[in-house]
């Protein structure tokens, strides 16, 4: 039998075997308190604010890793119980900065939340640790270990999800830590930039390096043409914060938001990313043609290419030399769109509102300036956006639905599921197959590469050829998948790799969430996006095809190449230190 | 506190074991690879040859065991048998607990870095001494107090230091 059936509280629960007391609780509509256990990670066991009163057993369990059991007898709100979560609480804010005021987390801190609503009074304990300098060497990831709780789930989340291990507990007894190994600064490390850790992390101990007063400073610059473009992703998503139902597609009150904010144009990287799409698989059909190298790898996600440069560097060459779609639309915006509107680009601040993380980080690499100007200026993730819109006194749920601007704005349904795993080798393959086999590919959507598992592979005939494809996302997936290719036991001709799991959707710049079925909800909006879409193949998008006529060429052509393209480094540089130049002679890779 | 001499780029620097050490470590780690729960064994016979584990070594016991820096760091930070740093074959600690303090520590203190030739948190370059400040040791009555390999020497004066020191050699 695989149910349990247990007593909590004095209601009968049923749950499956295996399931935790917490979980069964759960189900039951009894909320318990957690702090170091989060459901996409497992753990915990480490806080004890889940502590419960089993019946029969010697000392109170932590719900959170204690397996429901037949018969069991549960309390969760007894005087033992609640004078025992109150005390671990006080210990832990005892030794807290109370900085609840100030603190980015304040409205989204679990442990506040908890503070509040377990009344807790911290006088009892004398304040236990000195406070320990903040972090902020990378250009995506801040850390304030003095607000770190240890609650390890950012550590979970960097060495067993993400397979990086830049973080990990250190020191022992009243002075442990989560740091750096060696006490380094994250800079040094090989950490991503995937802000995976932000995610997870209940407090304010982790967080994204905050742009929005950067990019304010813009808006209200009269002499700059300021113009943003904003990910699949954030459209999926961006609802959430103010309070709409996870799954909401919010793409038009987002553009009017953003124009009521005072940006002078909003463009789509959906856009861009059908313009990669056409660079990547003109890419693919000539290494299909040529020999290689093969696999070709996406190279869409800089927490990815991050990783390849600090994990895998001898995978440079099978990584696609596109351009993130963020960094072709910089590029794109201040030649292309300059020359168009008649706008100096010296004068344009370009600006991105990203899911994710280590597009922070990407935008800063010195090699992204190849028009001889940034790409992209400065990098907002959905949550520092819905803080500006917020501040702005601007609600989602009131503002006048707009268009994105035109020409880049225009995009197919390919661009959009750019936004969840399996979206861009979905995307490509449309358009590689329609290259290849001239004609469009029965029915467009490609089931085998959706859903969520970690790793997915597809075979499909393509005009007489076989093509072995594979998807991986989460960093961990992505290190296996590269295990097996590396070691001969599968040969794919195309792989995708996104660093984050599930793809942008849940990248590290998204809304909080602890919903194991937000990454479902999300995908369903642009999901829903592509099949609402006329046009749902790159190559068709009109304003694609303008851009070739009047400016690029045809892909993979000279201008496109200095523009769209780029160079991956040699040998391992620690993430917060980009090379310096990159030698495109030296790399081999300037075709 | 945190050990501040694990900050500085001398403690960082990767030259400081020679490569006919780093072959012995090598050795070891070739011996436990692919072993389950190999990396405190590791860390313990590389202790043993090097007498410390400095960062360099940590380095590349990660590197070969393929386990993340911060992992090795935090096993060698979490137990107190591990070093990251030379320890010096005679450990002096100076007492600068309010009492010590109060009667004369920090001279004491002085004297003991001018002639055991070391820093706080350091080695003499002869490898002779170490160096700490230990929290109060519960002997304020004899403040101020100096300890030597854990020998206790009472109410010292920075004059009397190098006569204490010459008995360890
Ligand atoms: S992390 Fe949470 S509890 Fe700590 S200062 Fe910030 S809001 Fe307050
Ligand atoms: S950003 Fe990613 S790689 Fe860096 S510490 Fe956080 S989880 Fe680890
Ligand atoms: S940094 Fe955040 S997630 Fe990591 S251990 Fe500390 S409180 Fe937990
Ligand atoms: S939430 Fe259960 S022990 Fe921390």
């Amino acid at each position: 039998m695989d149910r349990v059936k247990l007593v909590i509280d004095g209601q009968s629960v049923e749950a499956q075997r295996g399931a935790t007391i917490l979980e069964a609780a759960r189900q039951a509509g009894i909320d318990l308190p957690t702090l170091c256990h989060h459901p996409a990670l497992g753990g915990g066991g480490a806080c004890r604010v889940c502590v419960c009163e089993v019946v029969g057993a010697k000392n109170l369990v932590a719900a959170c890793v204690t397996p429901a059991d037949d018969g069991m007898v549960v309390w969760t709100n007894s005087k033992v119980v609640r004078e025992a979560r109150r005390t671990v609480l006080e210990l832990i804010i005892a030794s807290h900065p109370q900085e609840c005021l100030t603190c980015v987390r304040s409205e989204t801190c679990e442990l506040r939340r908890l503070a509040s609503r377990f009344h807790v009074d911290p006088v009892r304990f004398a304040r236990r640790r000195e406070p320990l300098p903040k972090d902020e060497s990378s250009p995506s990831i801040v850390r304030d270990p003095s607000k770190c709780v240890l609650c390890g789930r950012c550590v979970l989340a960097c060495s067993v999800v993400q397979h990086v291990g830049a973080i990990g507990f250190a020191h022992r007894g009243i002075e442990t830590t989560v740091e750096p190994a060696f006490g380094d600064d994250l800079a040094s490390t090989k950490c991503v930039a995937c802000g995976q850790c932000t995610l997870v992390c209940p407090v304010g101990a982790i967080t994204v390096k905050d742009d929005t007063d950067a990019v304010f400073e813009a808006l209200s610059d009269e002499t700059k043409h300021v113009v943003v473009q904003v990910a699949p992703a954030v459209r999926a998503a961006l609802g959430e914060e103010f309070g709409l139902p996870a799954g909401t597609d919010v793409t038009y009150q987002m553009v009017g938001a953003l124009r009521q904010l005072g940006f002078d144009a909003v463009f789509d990287t959906q856009f861009s990313a059908d313009l990669t799409i056409v660079e990547e698989g003109h890419e693919l059909i000539e290494r299909l043609n040529n020999g290689g190298p093969l696999p070709l790898i996406t190279s869409c996600s800089p927490g990815w290419i991050n990783y390849m440069e600090n994990f895998h560097p001898s995978l440079q060459d099978h990584v696609s030399s596109c351009k993130s779609p963020q960094q072709m639309m910089g590029a794109v915006i201040k030649t292309y769109y300059a020359n168009k509107a008649g706008v100096d680009p010296a004068e344009i601040v370009s600006v991105s509102v990203m899911p994710c993380t280590a597009k922070k980080y990407e935008a800063k690499r010195p090699e992204m300036q190849s028009s001889g100007y940034r790409d992209v200026d400065f990098v907002l993730t959905t949550r520092e956006l819905a803080v500006m819109l917020k501040q702005a006194g601007i609600d989602l749920r009131n503002v006048h639905h707009r268009d994105f601007d035109h020409p880049l704005g225009e995009s197919t349904g390919a661009g959009e599921i750019f936004g969840v795993t399996g979206g861009v080798m979905e995307a490509a393959l449309r358009s590689v197959a329609f290259a290849l086999a001239k004609r469009p590919l029965e029915g467009l959507e490609l089931e085998p590469v959706r859903g969520f598992d970690g790793l997915r592979e597809a075979e499909l005939e393509v005009a007489g050829r076989k093509l072995r494809v594979a998807v991986a996302h989460g960093l961990a997936n992505a290190e296996e998948l590269l295990r097996r290719i590396e070691s001969g036991e599968k040969e794919y001709h195309f792989v995708e790799i996104m660093a984050c799991p599930g793809g942008c959707i849940a990248g590290g710049g998204q809304p909080f969430s602890q919903d194991p079925e937000i990454r479902h909800r999300r995908a369903s909006v642009l999901y829903a996006g592509d099949r609402s879409k006329g046009l749902r193949m790159s190559h068709e998008n009109p304003a694609v095809k303008q851009l070739y006529r009047e400016f690029l060429g045809v892909p993979g052509s000279r201008v496109a190449h200095e523009l769209l393209h780029t160079t991956y480094c040699h040998g391992a540089p620690a993430h917060g230190q980009p090379a310096t130049a990159r030698d495109v002679s030296k790399t081999g890779r300037s075709r | 506190m945190r050990d501040a001499a694990v900050r500085s780029p001398q403690a960082r620097g990767s030259s400081a074991v020679d490569a006919s050490v780093l072959a012995q470590v090598d050795a070891v780690i070739e011996r436990y690879r692919g072993k389950e729960g190999a990396l405190i064994p590791v860390l313990h016979e590389t202790q043993e040859i090097v007498g410390y584990l400095p960062r360099c070594v940590q380095s590349r016991i990660a590197g070969a065991l393929r386990i993340p820096e911060s992992q090795v760091y935090g096993v060698v930070t979490f137990y107190s048998f591990f070093a990251m740093k030379p320890t010096g074959r005679h450990k002096i600690g100076v007492c600068l607990g309010t009492a010590c303090y109060v009667k004369g520590g920090a001279a004491v203190l002085q004297a003991v870095k001018q002639a055991s030739g070391a820093d706080v948190d350091d080695v003499s370059s002869d490898g002779r001494f170490g160096v700490e400040v230990t929290r109060c040791v519960g002997a304020c009555g004899l403040a101020p107090v100096l300890s030597v390999d854990g020998d206790i020497y009472s109410r010292v004066s920075p004059d009397s230091v190098p006569e204490i020191l010459a008995r360890y050699t």
